[in-house]
């Protein structure tokens, strides 16, 4: 099953994309795996997620901590602490 | 809570009327007794930036806010609550944000707008990139620890 990916702000700009859907391996259970996995699959990646502390996480466009479960995630959004207000 | 209101919630590229806005919330009612508003606007920070650009996630910025407004609406006895974020490109000297709660005594006012703001700043998906006056790239603007604090201290005991 696809899982949509969506990035926003420099997380977007160094990915290089505002989103995508990726098929995840087997064994990519929580957010903590998906960040690492999106890590190795190539420079841009790794550069926007070099300190994965820092990415906040939503899940189905609800805040998640990095060990929240991803099984039946529709939409995953990555970015960086929020600026608003 | 019973009768408890329902926040209005607006992400708009568009600029908005503050009087026209507490207008919509009084208007017609007498058991108001108290609206404070909340307005953020664009600086300039000693004329370095001219914009802010604010990008947001469609969907969720709402949805966030609606929570937090929810919350609110379930603290405090409010009688009415307007929530308005803009996105996109915005001028120094132009509205940001917009909160304007009302209620029947002015301390629910004060302290749920405060609320609203503090939790809005660390949890509502929008982020700003400064546009530079002098025409060179500007940042991200990094959120500030002390931001993430101020919503802290809205936690109930056991949280």
């Amino acid at each position: 099953m696809s899982t949509k990916l969506i990035y926003f702000a420099w997380v977007r700009e160094r990915i290089g994309k505002p989103e995508e859907d990726v098929d995840l391996p087997a064994g990519i259970e929580t957010v903590a795996d998906l960040l690492r996995w999106l890590k190795s699959r190539g420079e841009e990646y790794e550069n926007a997620l070099q300190y994965p502390d820092v990415i906040r996480v939503a899940i189905n466009q609800e805040h998640v901590g990095h060990r929240e479960k991803i099984e039946g995630a529709r939409e995953i959004a990555l970015f960086p602490p929020m600026t608003g207000g | 809570m019973a009768g408890a209101v329902v926040p209005a919630i607006r992400i708009q590229r568009e600029d908005f009327d503050v009087a026209a806005e507490i207008a919509g919330l009084t208007k017609g009612r007498t058991d108001i007794g108290a609206v404070v508003t909340f307005s953020g606007l664009c600086r300039d920070e000693q004329g370095a930036l001219s914009a802010l650009e604010l990008e947001h996630y469609p969907g969720m910025a709402e949805a966030e806010i609606g929570r937090i407004a929810a919350e609110a609406a379930g603290r405090w006895p409010l009688q009415g609550l307007t929530v308005i974020h803009r996105h996109g490109k915005i001028a120094p000297g132009d509205n940001i944000v917009l909160v304007v709660a009302a209620s029947s005594h002015r301390q629910a006012a004060f302290e749920a707008a405060n609320f609203l703001m503090d939790y809005l700043k660390s949890r509502a998906p929008f982020w700003k990139k400064e546009h530079r006056a002098d025409g060179s790239q500007g940042g991200w603007v990094e959120a500030k620890e002390a931001d993430d604090q101020a919503a802290e201290r809205w936690k109930k005991q056991g949280e």
